[in-house]
């Protein structure tokens, strides 16, 4: 078995194929997305392949430490980065085959005129654990 | 086996368990021990006096853990001195354990994980699931509580616990209420239901102590409850108050909450959750939200302004007002609020919408699911634009 993030941009990842903003749907087809990515999901934990899903408030805050005795410096957000993340969704399955397969089917998840979304996610392996065995 | 009667046993074990000597932290822990095993075991084999097994079971793991110790002999001495786990004595200070466990010098998380497991007889795991994190995080944080209550990590100028944490000097009423509201906000996760057992845990409370913010507390929670299976649709999404099918609101439980409510007003010691159960109880009586009495609601809110000047208290006032006084006076009671308050936009969204100003009421119920803090918020918000915006279109 072999885990993967399945990371979904705010910004940063290439324009999908249906893209139009999700408060220009209708109603009905806000619903009709929202049943499919829970669908999704439970699906996954029926087959043993969900570990984890968790969604992201778009605004966030860049901190860094300042030197001892200082409180951290904040900053942004940074309207020019380039990249947002709005959340993600980490799978363990059996091949990079199958992490794919899976990545294509949320990636269909219907949007504006009940046509799918065709959106860009991105597929990142974990690094795992050494071997036990190594030769 | 009947989870509610266990649950109810775990404190009153505890509480036996310290007046035959062992300290809280590990009084605690030998009952959690013992609370682990009879889930194990009572469906195959249930005992004949589940109180009585679980004080033997504890008793035991506690002198198991004190003997294991050996530097503890002074503990030993004191235990050999105590009498044999035998009948159990009828006094319940399970009070105490509450004040204990919401004492002031822990922080909030901790006193809600420490209620939960000591108070309220869950297990360390199914209090992770709840608040979705590791059980090995949530182990920590509960001795690390214990640890604050029983090696003098108390803040200074606090209450301090007695020596040993013992159940003596505990906080106040509003620190235990505070831990309880807590809980029943959370909701649930998993498969421990967080707003029943904060019910539960109220309603234990209120029966031993007279109090009428107690009350107060537990009268909202009941009706706020009551309207819990209209609060969502068979989608998940959220149903809001107005648009909520009133006939599958639980009557009995509003029935209950409006009576604790009214013979708490009744003593004229008004505080903060009685008053905002009186609005809560408003909503309950009205049988369709066009029939809701909002200037009574807006007088409520004004208690609640004087009693805590909490800006919440202030937005939701303003709702109030813009139902009873129209959207204009709702937007000029916005108006001089901080906007960045959360909600405060999704609130505005809301008055323009009723102000017949949908173009603007749709761009920022938009910008206020940006702003939610939770997704079946964002979820909702998204579709009022959506409606809107779909309405203009045809």
């Amino acid at each position: 078995m072999a885990k993967y993030l399945l990371l979904k941009h705010y910004r940063g990842a290439p324009a999908a194929v249906n893209d139009v903003p999700m408060e220009k749907w209708t109603p009905e087809e806000i619903s009709a997305h929202v049943r499919y990515m829970r669908d999704f999901a439970t699906r996954l934990e029926g087959t043993g392949e969900f570990v984890d899903g968790q969604a992201l408030a778009p605004g966030g805050t860049f901190v860094r430490y300042d030197g001892e005795g200082r409180p951290p410096v904040t900053d942004g957000p940074f309207a020019e980065t380039k990249d947002l993340i709005a959340g993600w969704m980490v799978i363990d399955v059996d091949s990079y085959e199958r992490a794919l397969e899976l990545a294509g089917e949320l990636s269909a998840a219907p949007g504006a005129g009940g046509e799918p979304i065709h959106e860009w996610l991105e597929l990142r392996p974990f690094l795992t654990e050494p071997p036990t065995v190594t030769e | 086996m009947d989870e509610a009667l266990l649950r109810g046993l775990i404190p009153r074990v505890i509480t036996i368990l310290v007046r035959r000597g062992a300290d809280f932290a590990a009084a605690e822990d030998a009952v959690q021990d013992a609370l682990v095993q009879a889930v194990r075991v009572w469906p195959d084999d249930p005992p004949r006096d589940a109180k009585g097994w679980l004080v033997t079971v504890a008793w035991h793991r506690f002198l198991d853990a004190t003997r294991a110790d050996a530097a503890r002999r002074r503990r030993e001495d004191l235990v050999d001195e105590e009498p044999a786990p035998g009948p159990t004595p009828g006094v319940d200070d399970t009070l105490q354990l509450y004040f204990l466990c919401a004492h002031p010098s822990l922080t909030p998380a901790s006193a809600v994980a420490l209620t939960l497991r000591a108070v309220g007889g869950l297990t360390t795991r199914q209090i992770a699931e709840a608040y979705l994190v590791p059980e090995a995080t949530m182990a920590q944080r509960i001795s690390r509580a214990k640890r604050t209550l029983s090696d003098g990590g108390v803040a200074p100028g606090r209450a301090r616990p007695g020596p040993g944490g013992g159940l003596d000097r505990p906080g106040d009423v509003a620190t235990v209420l505070r831990v309880l509201y807590l809980v029943f906000n959370e909701g649930y996760s998993g498969d421990v239901d967080l707003a029943a057992e904060a019910v539960r845990l109220t309603r234990q409370l209120a029966a031993r102590i007279d109090h009428p913010e107690v009350a107060g507390l537990l009268a909202l929670m009941l009706l706020h409850h009551a309207r819990r299976a209209a609060r969502t649709a068979p989608d998940g999404s959220l149903v809001p108050l107005a648009e909520q099918d009133r006939g599958r609101w639980d009557t009995a439980s509003i029935a209950e909450g409006v009576e604790i409510l009214q013979a708490a007003l009744a003593r004229d010691r008004l505080g903060e959750f009685q008053a905002q159960a009186a609005v809560a109880a408003l909503h309950a009586d009205a049988p369709t939200a066009e029939e809701t009495d909002w200037v009574q609601i807006v007088e409520w809110y004004d208690e609640l302004t004087r009693l805590t000047d909490n800006p919440v208290v202030r937005l939701n006032r303003a709702v109030a007002v813009g139902e009873a006084d129209g959207p204009r006076a709702g937007l000029a009671a916005l108006a001089v609020l901080d906007p960045s308050l959360p909600r405060h936009t999704a609130v505005a969204a809301y008055l323009h919408e009723r102000d017949g100003d949908p173009e603007t009421a749709a761009r920022l119920y938009a910008e206020a699911a940006h702003l939610a803090s939770n997704l079946a918020e964002r979820d909702h918000l998204t579709r009022q634009a959506a409606r809107l915006n779909a309405r203009r279109i045809r």
